[in-house]
This record gives C-alpha cells, structure tokens and sequence, in this order.
C-alpha cells in the first residue's frame, strides 16, 4: 500500500478497513447487514398482509421494524461504530436525529391542534355569507 | 495513561499539551477522516430537508379532497420490488467499496456496474408507477395529499438520480484516473450519499406505503 502515512487505515463511516487480509471480514459484514436488513424488510411487508399481531398495533411494529433497519444500515453500511474516531459522526447523528424527532413530531402535534380546534367548513362557509 | 495526563485533560480534548502530544502520536485527524466528518453533516442535512418533507405528507394524508387515498392508489408489490433492487443495490455499493479499498479495479467496477443497474431499475419502477398515477387522474394537482406524495418520492427519486450520475463519474474518474487519494475519498463520499439514500427509503416504504396499506 503506497497511500501516504497510513491514511486508509483510519476508519470513517462508509469506509471499508483499507486493510487487504481483511476483504473476506469486510464482504462477512456487508452481507449479515444484507441479511439483517432483508429480514427487517420482510416482516414488515408481511406483517402489513396478515392478521398474525394484534391490527391496531401494527403501525407501532412498523415504525418498531424501520427504526431497526436504520440502524442495522447505520452499523453494517455506514460503519458507524463507537471508536474514538466516529465520535464526532455519532455525535452529528444524536443531533440530527433531534432536529428530526421536533421538525416531524411538532408538526404533527401543531397541525393536529390546529385542525381539533378549527371551526368546521360548512359552519366557516355560512359565515361568510 | 500517566497521572499527569489524566489530570491536564481527563477527555483527551487538547491536542498540544505537554503530556497528550507524549501519550498520542496520532496528531490531527486524516484528511479521509475530516471529509468524511463533512459530507456525514451534509447527509444529515438532507436527512433534515425529507424530514420536513415527510412531516408535510404525514399532515397531509388525509386531505384527499374526495379524490382517491393510499389504500386506493398503492401497489404494494411495486413498492416491495424497490425496496428489493435499493436494498441490493446498497450491498453491491458496500462491495465497491472494499473493492477500492484494496485496489482491485475489475470488482470494483462489476459492483458499480451491479449498483447502477439496481439504481436504474429502481428509477424506471418509480417512474412507471408515478405515470400510472398520473394517467388514472391521480396526479400531483388532484390533491393535497397527492401533491405531498409526488414531493416526497420525486425528492427521494431525484436523489437516487443524481446518485446514478455520480456513480458513473466515479467509474470513470477511477477508469481514467487509478485509486488516488483523492479519488478515494470520492468513493466514500458517494457510498455514504447511497447508503443515506436507503435509509431514506426505509423510512418512506414505511410511513408511505405500508403504513398507506394498514390506516
């Protein structure tokens, strides 16, 4: 490896160890994040088909089912680990998903308090005349 | 660890006190691990923009204006047949990956070959499935909960081409100009962007599609 100083062989998210030995455990990893996310996938389009859980409860198994999969992509494509050289990834992440959780979850709480407490349409429309 | 590391700084923040320039010989991070760090934040970023996208369609799903609702338009197949093509097209891009990593030129363009081809057929569903729409009068003006769909999976959609486009650059750039540094972290840049993209579209398959299918 003529790469200057080492370079590759810090791992950053998305990044395969630059190390040669190591291809088979690299091609291993991609594929149980294959197997993982394939299974994860699968039961959720089954789950929606069948009646094998409870019905009303399977909106929380989906979300359950994707939120495992972003992680099992996050682990075995983006190689997200906890060594000291993710950190600051990880770190981003926590934020990001902050921002997310109040961007989606505030505007599902404000517009559905917006439209409980809106005035009917057919009543709005007798108003105006 | 000496003593007198711990005590000037416990965490490891500083990089040139005495002590922690003895104990690391690291120094700064790598460039691979800064741009890494930078285009990780620019994903993020991204990630925030379909959030909003997704909270609009969340809010708007009912607002279907009399017109046809999830459970009437959704093909569930279709959107089953995607996920499989992005999922093994996140693999192949995952095997480009190690391939540059250890140079190997001939894996490295059959896995970007595969992912581009897992990335195009991805595109042409998505596109059929959007024209049907269009043709049975269910398109982006009938309603607003159309209107959001068409947003959030033309936004999905768009990146995905944009995608394919870098992921043909990327072959070329490699074919014209080897496994450089620079190159490299190209490629890491572009499995990120693939990977966040799927990741995506887990959570769109979800609150789109199957969820469409249960409410």
């Amino acid at each position: 490896m003529t790469e200057v100083g080492g370079d590759t062989r810090e791992v950053a998210p998305g990044e395969a160890d630059a190390d040669g030995g190591s291809v088979k455990r690299d091609v291993g990893v991609a594929l149980i994040g294959l197997m993982l996310a394939a299974l994860l996938t699968a039961t959720s389009f089954y789950l929606v088909g069948s009646d094998l859980v409870w019905a009303p409860s399977i909106p929380v198994a989906l979300v359950v089912l994707a939120v495992a999969q972003m992680g099992v992509h996050l682990v075995f494509f983006l190689h997200l680990t906890s060594g000291p050289d993710n950190t600051n990834n990880v770190m981003a992440l926590a934020f990001g998903v902050l921002i997310v959780l109040l961007l989606f979850g505030g505007s599902l709480w404000i517009m559905g308090h917006l439209n409980h407490n809106m005035m009917p349409m057919d009543r709005t429309m007798q108003m105006q005349h | 660890m000496t003593a007198a590391a711990t005590t000037t700084d416990p965490h490891h923040i500083g990089h040139d006190g005495q002590p922690l320039a003895a104990m690391r010989k690291d120094g700064p991070a790598s460039k691979r691990i800064v741009v890494g760090y930078g285009f990780w934040i620019f994903l993020l970023s991204d990630i925030i923009m379909f959030a909003a996208f997704f909270a609009t369609y969340a809010v708007l799903v009912g607002a279907t204006d009399g017109g046809p609702g999830p459970h009437d338009l959704f093909d569930i197949r279709n959107a089953g047949i995607e996920t499989v093509l992005l999922l093994s097209s996140s693999f192949t891009c995952s095997l480009a990956s190690i391939a540059a990593g250890v140079r190997n030129k001939l894996w490295f363009y059959l896995a970007m070959a595969a992912t581009c081809l897992f990335g195009m057929g991805f595109l042409a569903l998505e596109l059929k499935e959007s024209f049907d729409l269009v043709a049975r009068g269910a398109g982006p003006s009938r309603s607003a909960f159309l209107s959001a769909f068409f947003t959030l999976v033309g936004c999905h959609g768009l990146h995905v081409t944009a995608g394919v486009l870098w992921l043909l650059t990327m072959m070329a750039q490699v074919f014209a100009k080897g496994f450089r540094a620079d190159i490299q972290r190209r490629i890491l840049c572009f499995a990120l962007f693939w990977h966040a993209l799927d990741i995506i579209w887990v959570a769109l398959f979800t609150s789109v599609y199957l969820m469409g299918m249960v409410t």
